[in-house]
């Protein structure tokens, strides 16, 4: 089972954090923290593999990948292949790549949320649920249409209610006076 | 008139442009409390928004607990927008500790029922991620139908996985999910497949009864795979070259289960697996993969034997692999393989101890783990020298494991006693700081136990104490082995070793400097001082250790100054007795009471000693060490300052006192020790037989009055040589009328059996009043810390 998968850049900083089972705030920062402390130690050719403290639990390994200046750390137990997880790493990353053209740390960061939805469409629960990309992206692309087409009618809804506010509409004159008018209705010649 | 306030991209571009921690704070703070404000009486549209940037902080580590209800509104918002950040927040905000997480249960049902495919696929997310046990129990029939009837895909694999999280979370669940697993096998969807396998060994791993009821898909399995492995790479699912290796990973994990101790499954599987040994491609991460899963699986059914021998040459090369990963992994395996298979694994030895030497932290001490197994006594010299050079270099967070393992394989395998000694000599002197606190205690046995080695011994560890005094450990197991066989070192014939000239003087002088070394701990300085007193009947010469003797008399250190005044007492008033008392020491029984010493101490000393009976330094430091034993989360370093700084008043136990065995729990009386309008606090004490320095004290709050106790919260505090832990008690709230009690334990350590006091802080709300309580709990009964 997949315990935790954290994305932190080479001083730490997170840039994206999901725990699959329950731990306090508290808890989640420090083990970011003692995470990064960790990876950051390791040299460029040792294995991607380092054995947990984390938590407590002797069960649990970090298999970490460093992509430029972006750390994955998957936390996962002894139940998951570790070379798989380096695929799926691997598979991740690509699919990143895939849904924002070229990602680099910056798309991370200021989409934070797509990548959650993502990650969602790859991890359910702490189990792998899909590796294919192309579903994953395909998913990914009908969810994004349905909530722009969303927003469009939201928007649509409230241009339109601010418009009908905004219109400057002269006073209808409630009552007309017309004075009594007598009008002389001539005859008018029938044409032949 | 409401600020505008930041859209996310804005709201992180100037977190960002932060200088100081400081500064970004107060970013944040400005911009939750707009958020708080908004979620109060803001645009219901715009509430997605400021949501997601209340996610955004909580990432960066600040409070974020007031977003809670707003997950809840926008999950039961008809708009996907609402429901996608909605759902998110829930996996990220809540979880099962807060009370809050049940309210969603019902719009998660409405959503599996009624909503489109993407909205079915994320309630069966969150639900999956941070469904408790409660929640899972109530939407089980909902998954349950979608497994049975969902057409969708998309969904069905959603739902396949959600299945396996509500087992887990409530294993009586899974008899409600066993049924749809074999249609869903039949499914072509490589997702729908991978979770279909992923609740199959769920099932199986909980329950014998479906392991062999899924025994029977052992060959739809193997099909599967077959067809996985044989057709070309369908480039929807190959990662380089290797057709979903996911996928055939899992149906290799779940054969395994199947086959283990099963004759009939592992024959189905052994065609397929040699041919997936022998047909996978190794030149990518993704085949190794797939072949590793296939080694294990090999190893753990019954296969045939060629198929064995195949499996673990496998392993063999992989060792051998440049690859750190993949040599990392086979050390993994076979560190697994090794309790069944143990000769096998021993034909790569050479192999692994050559990855001790390996810079890569991980794989150096996977290796020693592997190294520590391997040990046998035909390979016990060459692999002790093997770790032993690894301990010089290696680092420190493996030295512990190293040494006590190097230990451990010495008692088991050690083909002489004199090797023994020696290897023991070598691990202290090397890495004395990190062996466990017993190696002292096992060296000294061992070497009061071999006689013809006397001599030897206290030679070896003369000439290796005169050259370092700093490894603690060391200089205790040396510092006993010179009182008690000072004399052999002075007589200069010894076979083994060539005869050191060695003086009195000299001997006296190394004491006299481990005894003043700063590096010396209070334990050692008392092994020293006791030496020194046991050579006085061993040596001609005992002015100096009289002088010695009574300056330490005045020593700052309490332990050392009650030895010295009782050796001092020793020389002055009972000298007739000195010669008795200083014997050479029984042999110690390993592991048997301490107190069998103790008694055979005392029968030399007469009656008449009302003064201190000077407790001879072993029976009392092994004593020591073994009541160290005890307590848990001690730290195994030995250099843990032993508090022998006992308190005055409890020094003097009279040895014929101590008990013989451990005494039958005698039961303590309860104590009530608070009262105030109806409120009560009662203390019921335990000792356990098996741990004497603990106690447990169980703490019950009644309350007979009319009006509820709430918000009570019990602290405690006792003296600084106790250990003190609370453990939570059973609730805040004691109901009126006598209803209910809250109970709490509390763990309390006593090492050195000193007096017990208690001081108990209390605070609670009682008729509308917060009533705050500090007092010292008296008439405690004896038994407690005795």
């Amino acid at each position: 089972m997949i315990k935790a998968i954290l994305i932190f850049n080479n001083h730490g900083k997170p840039r994206l954090s999901k725990f699959y089972q329950p731990y306090s705030e508290d808890t989640q920062q420090q083990i970011i923290r003692e995470t990064f402390h960790l990876v950051s130690k390791r040299d460029e050719n040792v294995c991607n593999f380092l054995e947990g403290l984390l938590i407590g639990e002797s069960d649990n390994k970090l298999i970490y990948r460093h992509y430029a200046t972006l750390y994955f750390v998957f936390c996962v137990d002894s139940s998951e292949s570790e070379l798989g997880i380096l695929d799926l790493i691997q598979v991740f990353v690509e699919t990143l790549d895939k849904c924002f053209e070229n990602v680099c740390e910056l798309d991370l960061i200021f989409h934070v949320d797509k990548v959650h939805n993502i990650l969602a469409e790859m991890v359910m629960g702490g189990m792998v649920l899909e590796t294919n990309m192309n579903e994953i992206v395909t998913q990914i692309d009908a969810q994004n249409k349905l909530e722009k087409s969303e927003a469009g009618l939201a928007e649509a809804l409230a241009c339109a209610v601010s418009a009908v506010k905004n219109m400057n509409l002269p006073e209808i004159p409630r009552n007309i006076n017309i004075g009594d008018i007598s009008i002389k209705v001539l005859n008018l010649p029938s044409f032949k | 008139m409401m600020v505008p306030s930041l859209k996310l991209p804005d709201l992180i571009q100037e977190i960002r442009g932060a200088k100081t921690q400081a500064q970004e704070r107060e970013v944040i703070q400005k911009e939750c409390a707009y958020i708080r404000a908004s979620f109060r009486d803001g645009d219901p549209l715009q509430r997605h928004r400021q949501l997601a940037k209340l996610l955004y902080v909580h990432m960066l580590g600040y409070p974020a607990h007031f977003g809670q209800m707003e997950c809840l509104k926008l999950i039961a918002s008809p708009r996907f927008t609402d429901k996608r950040v909605g759902y998110l927040g829930a996996m990220l905000l809540l979880d099962e500790r807060h009370d809050a997480h049940l309210l969603i249960t019902n719009s998660i049902k409405n959503d599996l029922s009624q909503g489109s495919q993407p909205v079915r696929g994320l309630a069966l997310c969150t639900l999956s991620t941070m469904g408790s046990a409660e929640m899972c129990r109530n939407l089980a029939t909902e998954v349950e139908r979608l497994l049975l009837q969902e057409s969708s895909s998309y969904v069905l694999k959603k739902a396949i996985l959600t299945a396996v999280h509500m087992i887990r979370k409530d294993p009586e669940l899974a008899s409600i999910f066993l049924p749809p697993c074999s249609k869903l096998l039949h499914e072509c969807h490589h997702g729908i497949l991978l979770g279909t396998i992923t609740l199959i060994m769920e099932l199986c791993e909980r329950s014998p009864v479906a392991l062999r009821h899924f025994r029977k898909v052992v060959p739809q399995l193997v099909q599967i795979l077959r067809t996985l492995v044989t057709t070309g790479c369908s480039t929807e699912h190959s990662i380089s070259g290797v057709s979903d290796p996911f996928l055939q990973v899992k149906i290799l994990h779940l054969l395994r289960i199947l086959g283990r101790n099963h004759e009939e499954s592992s024959e189905t599987m052994n065609d397929l697996l040699a041919q997936v040994a022998t047909n996978t491609d190794t030149s990518r991460n993704a085949g190794n993969a797939v072949l590793f899963e296939t080694v294990l699986t090999i190893m753990d059914i019954h296969s045939a034997a060629g198929l064995r021998v195949l499996a673990v040459n496998i392993l063999g090369r992989f060792l051998l692999n440049n690859d750190k990963n993949i040599r990392y992994v086979a050390l993994t395996s076979l560190l697994r393989l090794v309790q069944s298979d143990h000769s096998a694994v021993q034909r790569h030895r050479p192999t692994v101890v050559e990855c001790l030497q390996d810079t890569d932290a991980s794989l150096s001490r996977r290796a020693l783990e592997l190294s520590l197994t391997l040990v046998n006594s035909s390979n016990v010299r060459t692999m002790t020298q093997e770790l032993q050079t690894f301990l010089e270099t290696c680092p420190i967070d493996l030295r512990a494991d190293c040494a006590s393992g190097i230990l451990l394989a010495a008692e088991r395998f050690a083909p002489t006693k004199r090797w023994h000694i020696d290897t023991i000599l070598h691990v202290l002197t090397t890495a004395g700081a990190h062996v466990q606190d017993d190696a002292v205690a096992n060296l000294t046995q061992l070497i009061g136990g071999a006689q013809e080695l006397h001599a030897y011994s206290v030679r070896r560890l003369y000439t290796a104490l005169a050259k370092d005094i700093s490894q603690q450990p060391f200089v205790q197991v040396a510092a006993w082995c010179i009182g008690e066989y000072g004399d052999l070192l002075l007589e200069g014939s010894c076979e083994e070793t060539e005869p050191p000239q060695v003086e009195e003087e000299e001997v006296l002088a190394l004491l006299e400097k481990v005894l003043q070394s700063h590096m010396s701990l209070p334990a050692t300085r008392g092994y020293a001082i006791t030496a020194l007193m046991k050579l006085s009947t061993r040596f001609q010469d005992n002015n100096r250790i009289r002088q010695v003797v009574s300056i330490y008399g005045s020593c700052v250190d309490v332990e050392l100054q009650q030895r010295a005044v009782e050796y001092s007492t020793l020389f002055r008033k009972y000298d007739h007795m000195r010669a008795a008392i200083l014997e050479k020491m029984p042999l110690v029984e390993r592991g048997g009471p301490q107190v069998d010493e103790e008694a055979k101490e005392s029968k030399e000393v007469p009656q008449l000693l009302e003064a201190t009976v000077p407790d001879t330094a072993e029976p009392q430091a092994t004593k020591l060490l073994d009541l160290l034993d005890l307590l848990d989360g001690m730290s195994r370093d030995s250099q843990h300052p032993v508090s022998l700084d006992s308190t005055p008043g409890n020094a003097l136990v009279h040895p014929l006192d101590l008990p013989c065995a451990t005494p039958p729990p005698a039961s303590i009386p309860n104590l009530k020790v608070f009262e105030r309008e109806g409120v009560q606090l009662n203390l019921s004490f335990t000792r356990p037989p098996g741990a004497p320095a603990l106690l447990l004290v169980t703490v019950t709050t009644t309350n007979s009055s009319g009006g509820d106790v709430t918000h009570f919260i019990c602290q405690a505090a006792v003296p600084k040589s106790f250990q003190l832990q609370l453990q939570a008690p059973s609730g805040d709230t004691v109901p009126a009328q006598g209803d209910l009690p809250i109970t709490q334990i509390f763990r309390i350590l006593n090492p050195n059996k000193a007096p017990l006091r208690l001081k108990l802080r209390l605070t609670y709300n009682h008729f509308g009043q917060e009533v705050q309580e500090i007092f010292e709990v008296n008439n405690l009964p004896v038994e407690t810390w005795q």
